[in-house]
């Protein structure tokens, strides 16, 4: 996992010059004043900013989630600006998997059922979709904890079902929203470690976060600011998390 | 995402709440049993007076006096004159193609034998009676013509007047009392059984020449005619016309066995459709409710929809899965209540005196009823959930 190789690797997302704008009761609020960012596949990068600066709309917009009010949104080499919510929702279930500050796991239902739900809307079934769940439940460390429900796992355990499901379908980028938000330390380490450890498999991940520490788990991080990019740089002191939980004390009750 | 998986996500909601999914499928179940009950109850009351109508023999004709556009029955109105003896004598000689002419008295009276006795139906014909009243002897005989002609005080009794007067004794032979009057009994009939057919078996038949005298009467309420071939039917109706008119002019009318069978099914029809309408409301008001449950099922489960739509569900796999929901729910809802209604209405029949006849059709219409229910009140519900914005979906509490 050495640090700044992305080289000029191809470009899965790009936004070009996009504007935000919206009514917030009688209020227009400016959200994004013109934001070019670019994603490129396999690296791992982190959109940072403070509350009110726009990293959240910022965010939808990369998670195929909102429109942009002005620019282009490329995905792979395609413009996808003014496509209906139907498209969009096709273009997330293929190319985009979400981490939640707060999981977003369906309550009451299995991890499993869970991780299948992109497979559901994807159209893959039977065997071949039971497969390719329990298979992304072993890439986080919890394939013995399929039929466990939702409630019945901790926090930590949770998010990783989280990630398996963003994982489960291939998808071109790995959003996460705040992916250590809601938990302890050593969990949102554990985290932090399972997702630098599948950008080193191969898979673009995309961090969203308020804090520099987390932030500098990425390679690159890019600082947002009033609705723009502030600065773009090349992470010095990457944060390492296996690193890291090596240092903690060891644990004193099981997660 | 494929109809199969939208069913399995519903059906799966359907089972995490299902107190709330019970209750709200009571709603349709009450309605779905009412209808299969009322209009159950409505088709086997309709069957068995028709049945009772056609049990009468075929290709009959019923002249009675007086005017009628519509409505049934000879005696509801007083006619300015009434039928004799001699009418259906004249009938019987004038009108070809006949298989019988036979003159009707019906009475209420009671019928005694030591210190029982029993309200009856006295129906009062001639000989061929039998054309009328279809009973089966069970022992003895009918009355003759020659006992018609000289008044003889028989009778022929109906099962239940002999069940009541001579349990388990042979009543042929016997004497009884009617009307202050001694009359041997000849014969006695089968049970027809059950329902509303009960009157006949508490009927008893006697000659008519025998009734007028009993009753003091000059007069006969009925005329009732049986033609030798169906294809006749018009043509003994115009001759009957053709006979009656120089005596009686407009007022007397001939009604055929059908007209009689139509005006019956018509009226027991609107009655039947009557009571599938006020069943059917509790059914409309089944399905508010699903509409109701589904709203708040929608706001519940927003976040839900939310993840849904962020992992890739489109408009339709949403609109879907809660149509599908609130489908289930009238569906399962209407299943039961067709079970319920239908084991009332076997019950009923089983039980009681009235007859019930729950027909495929009926429970056909029932099902596909509640189905339209579950779609037309889970749709804007659906629909709503639908439209949610994923974002706001997901950030909501």
């Amino acid at each position: 996992m050495s640090e700044g190789t992305t080289g000029p690797a191809r470009t899965v997302l790009e936004t070009r010059d996009i504007t935000k704008r919206y009514q917030l009761e009688d209020i227009e609020v400016n959200a994004l004043r013109g934001v070019s960012i670019a994603i490129h596949e396999g690296e791992m990068v982190s959109l940072m900013g403070p509350s009110g600066s726009g990293k959240s709309t910022l965010m939808h917009i990369v998670g195929l989630l909102d429109r942009p009010s002005t620019g282009q949104v490329i995905l792979g080499d395609e413009d996808i600006s003014n496509m209906s919510p139907n498209q969009l929702a096709e273009l997330r279930n293929k190319h985009i998997g979400f981490v939640f500050q707060s999981f977003n796991l369906l309550s009451r239902t299995t991890a499993q059922a869970n991780v299948e739900l992109p497979l559901v809307y994807g159209g893959v079934s039977g065997v071949e979709r039971s497969r390719r769940a329990a298979e992304a439940l072993d890439r986080v460390g919890l394939g013995n904890r399929t039929t466990h429900l939702s409630n019945q796992l901790s926090g930590g355990q949770q998010q990783r079902v989280a990630i398996a499901r963003a994982l489960v379908n291939n998808p071109s980028i790995v959003l996460a929203d705040e992916p250590t938000g809601n938990l302890d330390s050593r969990s949102g380490i554990e985290v932090m470690e399972i997702l630098q450890d599948l950008n080193a498999q191969g898979i673009t991940v995309v961090i969203v976060t308020h804090d520099d520490r987390v932030a500098r788990h990425a390679q690159r991080v890019i600082r947002i600011f009033d609705g723009r990019v502030q600065s773009e740089e090349i992470v010095r002191n990457r944060v390492i998390a296996a690193a890291e939980l090596k240092g903690l004390p060891p644990e004193e009750v099981a997660g | 995402m494929n109809f199969t998986e939208s069913f399995r996500i519903a059906l799966r909601a359907l089972a995490s709440n299902k107190a709330r999914s019970l209750l709200t499928m009571l709603g349709v179940i009450i309605g779905v049993a009412a209808v299969i009950l009322l209009v159950g109850i409505g088709t086997g009351v309709q069957d068995e007076i028709t049945g009772q109508v056609e049990g009468l023999g075929s290709n009959l004709l019923f002249v009675i006096p007086g005017q009628y556009g519509g409505g049934m029955g000879g005696d509801q109105a007083p006619p300015s004159r009434r039928f004799t003896l001699e009418d259906s004598d004249l009938l019987a000689r004038r009108v070809p193609g006949l298989d019988a002419v036979v003159p009707v008295i019906q009475a209420g009276s009671t019928i005694k034998r030591g210190n029982q006795s029993l309200r009856v139906v006295v129906a009062a014909t001639n000989e061929q009676g039998g054309a009328v009243f279809s009973g089966e002897l069970a022992g003895g005989r009918g009355y003759r013509k020659s006992e018609v002609q000289a008044g003889t005080r028989v009778v022929a009794i109906g099962s239940n007047v002999r069940d009541v007067l001579f349990p388990g004794q042979d009543p042929v032979g016997k004497t009884v009392t009617l009307e202050g009057q001694r009359f041997t009994v000849v014969g006695y009939y089968v049970a027809l059984g059950g329902g509303l057919a009960g009157d006949q078996d508490s009927q008893v038949y006697i000659p008519v020449t025998t009734a007028q005298r009993v009753f003091n009467l000059n007069y006969i309420n009925t005329i009732v005619v049986k033609a030798s071939d169906a294809e006749r039917i018009e043509v003994v109706k115009a001759d009957i016309r053709r006979v009656l008119t120089p005596r009686y002019g407009e007022e007397f009318t001939v009604f055929t066995q059908e007209q009689t069978l139509g005006l019956l099914s018509s009226l027991l029809g609107t009655l039947t459709y009557m009571l599938a309408g006020i069943a059917g409301i509790s059914l409309l008001v089944g399905g508010i409710g699903i509409m109701n449950i589904m709203l708040v099922s929608v706001s519940e489960r927003t976040r839900e929809i939310g993840i849904r739509k962020a992992v890739g569900a489109r408009t339709y796999d949403i609109l879907s899965q809660f149509v599908i929901e609130a489908v289930g729910l009238s569906v399962l809802g209407g299943i039961a209540g067709i079970v319920i209604g239908w084991g009332g209405a076997e019950l009923m029949a089983a039980f009681t005196p009235v007859p019930t006849n729950v027909t495929p059709w009926a429970v056909a219409m029932a099902f596909f009823f509640a189905a339209g229910v579950g779609v037309f009140f889970g749709v804007y519900p659906a629909w709503k959930a639908s439209q949610l914005d994923p974002i706001d979906a997901l950030r909501y509490e």
